[in-house]
């Protein structure tokens, strides 16, 4: 304190608790040096908390604590926290912790004229200055009430106590509980600890507890408003959000295939983003898990991890139920590649839950995760809680540039109803939305997919049949025609029908090909004769001519002749005459 | 005041005296003197005889202090007779001494 105060008189020190997530509302830790109330209702947690709170400090941040409990001994409390992986026996061993028990019996104690507590001072003062501890848990000082008639006195020595703490740097936390109505406390603690206040609530829903954390005051430093879920769990006490409150995510241009070749192409040509989160929606029965299953095996073909939460069917279920469309997973369990988890959420709360998720994710570290479905969260809470939770589940996950999967279930799912208004709240949270549907249509259901929404890049706007078979998931062009969509055996009887009136109507431009060119043959064939005639007529013409000419010429020569034998003979007379 | 020891024990017919007292105190103070001297005046009209006063000034021992669960400066603990009781305060209240130790007002005390 002595030195503490000169060098960091400025800016308001802090003391880390090493508790996920409390360091980040608080800006790094309880006020340093100084006392912080945290109360709440019973079982609350208010214990796990103190009890994190030094333990993290005593082995991470090299400052020895004490915890004076006023409610539990020891070895209870040694007991209660092994669940935590907390030993203390371990820690009061190597000098980092010590425990102190003050217990005071009513029944025992006769009061008689004046007294102080000088002797709770002297026994935190022993304990303070035999580790050289830095941080002090006072739990449940509230017990003293009960114990002591002068609350007068009692109230006296608690100022007296916690301005104590803090003349000797103290960063102490002390539990109270929660009192009736409005009261923070149920003996006005608060007003002795002013610097810093925790509320810790407990409440039910939907008969799932879960529990909140409110900093209701942080004197000199900024800190976060909100309630923010925490739980206790195998690795201690987390507040969330785990993950960071600004969106400030690496983006990832790298693509990552659907394992669906058309879907694909349906998003572009190369499927989602790394690090991106696609909802796949769509009413029972249309394939989201199907969807889910591929996009996991695609990714585990690729040699990456892939982690599986499946919150309908258990692990050998899914199996063997994606065997049947052609999906193998027990080659990539084994190969350790692919991790299936399956639990009803409605075991947990759902900040249990995420926190589950979170260990497996952190342990595992996968490439992709799918989630099926996470409608299965909202059966189990309000939707109003949902929605946080995922987020911080989708923010972590692209903290960690996980490409995410999650399908969900709609209420409606026929084309007559909207089933994407259901999920409207969601939605906002996903980059890549793929919408299943069943179409009815003459007495056959099918289904139907088409991108709602992708964040960043061109998208098909077309609706797809989807279609689920041993072979595996295609899509296939829809029938688009007199107005409407059809599918399944509609699709393949229109399409037949299709064919047959094409081939009927091909046969048919044949034979009036060939007439047409029979008919060709027929006037060609004319025109051959025709021109056939016309030459025989020229022909007969030039004769006729050249015969005339002929004559003519004859003619000619004979009247030469006869006058030739007029001017000198009448002999030549007779001949011509004869001639002719 | 006194070191801490077996500060009285004037009765000698028994070589354990039936009350074993314990008085604890943190340094000199005018209270602690107070105390000290309210009980051995009680002791010495009501136990005479029949007691022994251990006092312990916590500022000297303090580990002594979780033994007794010692919150309460001066207090006093009555180790016998069994069961353990304890009073806290300055003991200025004789009658409510006397309750505390389970001593008859009426000058009863062991024979």
């Amino acid at each position: 304190m002595r030195k503490n105060l000169s060098e960091k008189f400025p800016i308001l020190s802090k003391a880390p608790t090493g508790i996920e997530g409390l360091d980040q509302i608080t800006g790094g830790g309880l006020p340093a040096g100084r006392p912080t109330l945290v109360c709440g209702t019973a079982g609350c947690g208010k214990t796990m908390l103190a009890m994190e709170f030094l333990v993290r400090g005593a082995t991470q941040f090299g400052e020895p604590g004490v915890f004076m409990m006023f409610e539990e001994n020891a070895a209870e409390l040694t007991a209660n926290v092994r669940s935590l992986g907390f030993d203390l026996d371990k820690l009061a061993a190597q000098k980092k912790i010590v425990l102190d028990y003050v217990h005071i019996e009513r029944s025992e104690i006769e009061e008689t004229g004046e007294y102080d507590l000088e002797g709770l001072f002297i026994r935190l003062a022993h304990a303070i200055d035999s580790i050289g501890a830095k941080r002090v848990v006072l739990d449940t000082v509230e017990a003293l009430f009960a114990g002591i008639q002068n609350h007068a006195v009692l109230r006296a020595e608690l100022r007296r106590l916690f301005r104590w703490l803090k003349d000797r740097g103290m960063t102490a936390i002390i539990t109270g509980e929660k009192g009736e109505g409005n009261a923070i406390t149920r003996y006005g603690l608060e007003e002795y600890v002013a610097d810093c206040v925790i509320i810790l609530d407990q409440r039910i829903q939907e008969q799932i507890s879960t529990r909140r954390l409110r900093i209701l005051k942080y004197r000199g430093t900024a800190h976060g408003m909100n309630e923010y879920p925490f739980l206790i769990s195998a690795r201690g006490f987390s507040v969330l959000p785990i993950t960071s409150l600004q969106l400030d995510h690496k983006v990832s241009m790298q693509r990552v295939p659907t394992g669906i070749p058309r879907l694909d192409d349906m998003l572009g040509g190369q499927g989602v983003f790394r690090g991106s989160s696609v909802l796949v929606s769509g009413s029972s029965g249309t394939g989201k898990s199907s969807v889910a299953a591929k996009f996991v095996e695609t990714a585990c073909q690729r040699g990456e991890r892939a982690l599986f939460f499946a919150y309908e069917e258990s692990t050998a279920q899914i199996v063997r139920n994606m065997r049947s469309i052609g999906i193998k997973f027990e080659p990539w369990v084994k190969k350790g590649l692919l991790e299936i988890h399956s639990s009803r959420p409605t075991l947990q709360g759902l900040e249990q839950h995420l926190v589950m998720m979170h260990d497996v994710v952190r342990a595992f570290r996968p490439s992709v995760v799918a989630v099926d479905p996470i409608s299965n969260l909202t059966m189990a809470y309000e939707d109003a809680e949902v929605k946080p939770t995922l987020m911080r589940l989708i923010d972590f996950l692209k903290k960690e540039q996980i490409t995410a999967v999650f399908t969900s279930l709609t209420d409606g799912g026929d084309s007559m109803s909207a089933p994407e208004d259901s999920q409207l709240g969601v939605s906002s949270l996903m980059d890549t939305w793929l919408l299943l549907r069943n179409v009815e249509f003459t007495g056959e259901r099918n289904r139907t997919i088409f991108v709602r929404k992708s964040r960043g890049m061109s998208h098909s706007n077309q609706v797809r049949e989807f279609i689920l078979s041993d072979k595996g998931i295609d899509l296939v062009d829809v029938y688009l025609g007199d107005d409407r969509v059809l599918t399944g055996s509609a699709r393949v009887a229109q399409e037949a029908q299709e064919r047959a009136v094409s081939t009927l109507r091909g046969q048919d431009h044949q034979r009036k090909l060939r007439q047409l060119a029979s008919k060709r043959k027929a006037i060609e064939a004319q025109i051959a004769a025709l021109q056939a005639e016309a030459v025989a007529e020229t022909e007969e013409v030039h004769f006729a001519i050249a015969q005339e000419t002929l004559q003519e010429k004859t003619t000619h020569q004979n009247t030469d002749a006869m006058a030739q034998q007029r001017g000198s003979s009448t002999r030549t007379n007779g001949g011509a005459h004869e001639k002719q | 005041m006194r070191a801490p020891e077996l500060s009285t024990t004037p009765g000698k017919a028994s070589a354990l005296p039936a009350f074993q007292l314990r008085l604890y105190v943190a340094g000199q103070t005018t209270r602690s003197l107070a105390a000290f001297a309210n009980l051995q005046r009680i002791c010495e009209t009501h136990l005479a005889g029949q007691y022994c006063i251990d006092v312990i000034d916590l500022t000297k021992t303090p580990q002594l202090a979780a033994g007794d669960q010692i919150l309460a400066i001066p207090t006093l603990v009555r180790r016998l007779p069994e069961p353990i009781k304890k009073i806290i305060g300055d003991l200025s209240n004789e009658e409510r001494v006397l309750v505390g130790l389970d001593l008859q007002p009426a000058k009863a005390g062991a024979s």
